[in-house]
C-alpha cells in the first residue's frame, strides 16, 4: 500500500448517516476482476442521473447537479467528511478502492461499518473516528469556508485546521498506524511468524483432526 | 476466575500470537470463497509468488452472478461469465473443493457451507462476504472479510484481529405461531439500530433462540451484520448436534465422539460477563416489515409509515424524510395498505428448506394477486431445491403463479438478471433494503418468507396470521 504520513487536502462533506457500501459502489461494478478503474463510479447512483454500467464512458454521462460532491467547489477533494456508520453493509473492498481511486486519502466520521473500516486501513485509506461534536464543527467550517482544507497527520494522530485554529487528536491501533506510516505489506509481516503458525496448526489439527 | 463467554472460548482457542498493541494473529479453520471477492486475491497471491497455505481449508463456489433461469447452462452476461470462469480456473489451478455450475451441491455459500458440514462448531470461518456471520449459528466464530484479507488468509491461514467487545441479546419467552426468527432479528435491529452492534460480537440467547431450528438461528446470525456486528453466534446444543451429524464434511465414528465432547463446551459459562446485554420479550412480537432504506427502519405489520414531523432529532428527521421520498411512501399510511409489484423469496437469510415450506404453506391453494408482476422463489442451493421438489413445494408455488428458479443470490443484490425496475416495490426475504440494492430505484421491504408469500397472494402487505 501507499505510505501515509501527513496529508493536506481539500475537504468535501457528505452529510448523511448510514452511507452503505452499496451506495459507495453499486454491485454491477463488482463484476470486474481488476483492482482498478472504480473511481468514476464512486457514489454512482447519486453522482449521475442515469444508471451506470461497467465499461461505459463515464465522462459522457449526465451528472446529478443536486449531489453535493458534484459541486465545483469540492472538485479535487481528498478528505471526505461523513456521518455515523459510514461504510456499513457489504464487505466489498471495492468501496475503499473506489474512494481511493476517486482521490480520497482520508475519511472523517463519528463511526464506521467494521469491515469497511479494516478494508480501508488495509488499502491505505485513513479512516478517522472523531467525536460527533468535532465532526459537526468540521461540517460547519466546510460549509462556511470555500476551499476549506485540513491537515491529516498520522504521525501525530491529529486532524488540524490549516491555520492551526484547532487540532483534534484521534486514535488508531498502533500496529495499523505503523503499517500505514511505512506502507508495509501485511501478508509479509504475518509470514515472518510462519514457524509459529505452523506449530500452532499442527497442534490444533492434531487435537481436532476433523478440522484438517 | 470469572466464566468465559462463547466468544471468548472461540477467539482464545485460535490465537497464534498476540502483539504488543493487543492485536492477535487468529488461526482460520475454514475459508469459503465465491467469485466476486476472490479474483483480486488470487491475482495478488500469484503476483507475490505465493501459494495457499492450507488448500483443504478452502471451499469455493460461484453464487452472486449466476443466473436463476430454470435449466440454464451458460451465463450470457460476458462480464459475469468472466468472473465465474476466473473462479473456475483458480479453483482448478489450486485443486480446491469446488462446486461448479451444474453441480447439485452449488448454491449460496452461506447455505452450502452448513449444508455440507463444511461449517462445524468451534471453527473460525471467514469468507469475503459480510453475511459470513450466518455460520455463527453453529457456535462458530464466523465473520466477513475484505479482499485483502481473503488474500491474507489464503497466504497465511491467519488474520490479525483485535478482540471485539461482547454483547448478549437475550430473547425471553417464545415466538407466537406465524412469527419467525426473521421477525425476531428485525425487531432486534429496530431496537439497537444498525450501528448498535458495531465493535461487538453478538451472542443470541434465551429461550426463544433455544427453541429455534438451525435454519432460524442462521437467519438471525445472518443479520447480525445488519446490526453492525461482524459476528453473531448461538451456543451449541442438541439442535446443533442433530443438524451437523452425518453431513459430508462432518466427523464420523470415534472422531464424532471426540468432536461432540469438545463441542458441548461451546456455550457461555453461567457466570460469564458480557460488555452489554439487551433483553427482548419474544412472546410479545408480531410480524415485522421494514419501511425505509436501512434494516433498522422497521415496524410491526399493523403499524404505520412513520411521520418525520414527529421526530425531534434533525438528522433523524432528514433521514426519515429522505427514506420516504426514495420509498415513495406517505407518512402515516398503514403498512398493510401498501401494494407491492414483486415478491422475492430467497437469499442467504431465508432460502433454506424450512423457509420454503413456510412460504408454500401460505400460498397453497391460492393465487398470486393480479397486481403482482413477478413472484420468484430461489432456493439457496441445488440440494435445497431437490428436497423441495421431493416434497412437492415447487408444484405448490407454480400452481400459485410463483416462479421456481435455480439456486443463487439472485435478486438479493441483483448482480444477475433478476432485479427491480426503478420505482418497483418488493416484498423480499433478503437482508438489505438499501437504496438500489435490488436494482437502481427499486424499493425493498424486508419480511419473513411467510409474510412475503402472503403479500404475493394479497397484493399488499398483510399479517400472514390474518390471511385465514
Ligand atoms: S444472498 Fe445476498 S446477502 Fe447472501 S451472500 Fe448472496 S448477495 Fe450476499
Amino acid at each position: 500500500m501507499e505510505r501515509f504520513t501527513v496529508h493536506t487536502g481539500l475537504v468535501a462533506p457528505l452529510d448523511r448517516a448510514n452511507v452503505d457500501t452499496d451506495a459507495i459502489i453499486p454491485k454491477q461494478f463488482l463484476k470486474s476482476i481488476k483492482r482498478s478503474g472504480y473511481g468514476p463510479n464512486c457514489f454512482d447512483e447519486w453522482r449521475y442521473l442515469d444508471v451506470g454500467q461497467p465499461g461505459a464512458d463515464n465522462s459522457k454521462r449526465p451528472l446529478n447537479s443536486q449531489f453535493i460532491l458534484n459541486e465545483p467547489r469540492y472538485a479535487g477533494a481528498s478528505v471526505l467528511l461523513a456521518r455515523q456508520n459510514f461504510g456499513c453493509g457489504s464487505s466489498r473492498e471495492h468501496a475503499p478502492w473506489a474512494l481511493l481511486q476517486n482521490g480520497y486519502r482520508a475519511i472523517i466520521a463519528p463511526s464506521y461499518g467494521d469491515i469497511f473500516h479494516s478494508n480501508s486501513l488495509n488499502n491505505g485509506l485513513l479512516v478517522i473516528r472523531l467525536p460527533e461534536a468535532q465532526v459537526d464543527q468540521l461540517f460547519h467550517d466546510c460549509a462556511a469556508f470555500p476551499g476549506f482544507q485540513l491537515v491529516i497527520d498520522l504521525e501525530l494522530q491529529q486532524v488540524r485546521a490549516t491555520d492551526a485554529r484547532y487540532a483534534f487528536d484521534f486514535e488508531i491501533a498502533a500496529g495499523k498506524r505503523e503499517r500505514m506510516l511505512n506502507g508495509w505489506d501485511d501478508i509479509g509481516l504475518t509470514l515472518k511468524h510462519s514457524a509459529e503458525i505452523a506449530a500452532f496448526e499442527s497442534k490444533h489439527l492434531a487435537a481436532q483432526p476433523w478440522l484438517a | 476466575m470469572t466464566g468465559r463467554t462463547l466468544y471468548d472460548k472461540l477467539f482464545d482457542a485460535h490465537v497464534v500470537r498476540t502483539e504488543s498493541d493487543g492485536a492477535s494473529l487468529l488461526y482460520i479453520d475454514r475459508h469459503l470463497v465465491h467469485e466476486v471477492t476472490s479474483p483480486q486475491a488470487f491475482e495478488g497471491l500469484k503476483l507475490a509468488g505465493r501459494q495457499p497455505w492450507r488448500k483443504s481449508s478452502m471451499v469455493a463456489m460461484p453464487d452472486h452472478n449466476t443466473p436463476t433461469t430454470p435449466g440454464f447452462t451458460v451465463i450470457t452476461d460476458a462480464v459475469s461469465r468472466t468472473q465465474v470462469e476466473t473462479l473456475d480456473s483458480n479453483a482448478a489451478e489450486h485443486g480446491l473443493t469446488y462446486f461448479r455450475i451444474g453441480d447439485m451441491r452449488r448454491g449460496i455459500v452461506h447455505v452450502v457451507g452448513p449444508e455440507q458440514g463444511a461449517t462445524l462448531p468451534g471453527m473460525t470461518v471467514v469468507c469475503g462476504d459480510s453475511h459470513t456471520s450466518t455460520h455463527g449459528a453453529f457456535a462458530a466464530l464466523a465473520f466477513g472479510i475484505g479482499t485483502s484479507e481473503v488474500e491474507h488468509v489464503m497466504a497465511t491461514q491467519c488474520l490479525p484481529q483485535k478482540k471485539s467487545k461482547s454483547m448478549l441479546v437475550r430473547c425471553d419467552g417464545r415466538l407466537a405461531t406465524g412469527v419467525t426468527a426473521k421477525d425476531l432479528v428485525l425487531a432486534i435491529i429496530g431496537k439497537i439500530g444498525t450501528a448498535g452492534g458495531t465493535g461487538y460480537a453478538i451472542e443470541f440467547g434465551g429461550d426463544a433462540v433455544r427453541a429455534l431450528s438451525m435454519e432460524g438461528r442462521m437467519s438471525m446470525c445472518n443479520m447480525a451484520i445488519e446490526a453492525g456486528a461482524r459476528a453473531g453466534m448461538v451456543a451449541y446444543d442438541a439442535v446443533t448436534e442433530a443438524y451437523v451429524q452425518g453431513r459430508p464434511f462432518s466427523p464420523r465414528a470415534e472422531q464424532w465422539d471426540a468432536a461432540t465432547k469438545h463441542w458441548r463446551t461451546l456455550v457461555s459459562d453461567v457466570d460469564a460477563k458480557f460488555d452489554h446485554t439487551v433483553v427482548i420479550n419474544a412472546s410479545e412480537l408480531i410480524p415485522q416489515i421494514t419501511w425505509g432504506t436501512s434494516p433498522e427502519m422497521v415496524v410491526d405489520v399493523n403499524g404505520r409509515v412513520p411521520d418525520p414531523d414527529r421526530e425531534k432529532d434533525s438528522t433523524k428527521r432528514e433521514g426519515i424524510a429522505r427514506a420516504l421520498a426514495y420509498m415513495g411512501l406517505t407518512p402515516n399510511t398503514p403498512m398493510n395498505e401498501i401494494k407491492i409489484d414483486k415478491v422475492f423469496i430467497g437469499s442467504c437469510t431465508n432460502s433454506r428448506i424450512e423457509d420454503l415450506r413456510a412460504a408454500a404453506d401460505v400460498v397453497k391453494g391460492r393465487r398470486r394477486a393480479d397486481n403482482v408482476k413477478l413472484a420468484m422463489v430461489v432456493p439457496g442451493s441445488g440440494l435445497v431445491k431437490a428436497q423441495a421438489e421431493r416434497e412437492g413445494l415447487d408444484k405448490i408455488f407454480t400452481a400459485a403463479g410463483f416462479e421456481w428458479r435455480e439456486p443463487g443470490c439472485s435478486m438479493c443484490l441483483a448482480m444477475n438478471d433478476d432485479r427491480l425496475e426503478p420505482g418497483e416495490r418488493c416484498a423480499s426475504t433478503s437482508n438489505r433494503n438499501f437504496e438500489g440494492r435490488q436494482g437502481a430505484g427499486g424499493r425493498t421491504h424486508l419480511v419473513s418468507p411467510a409474510m412475503a408469500a402472503a403479500a404475493g397472494i394479497a397484493g399488499h402487505f398483510v399479517d400472514v396470521r390474518r390471511l385465514g
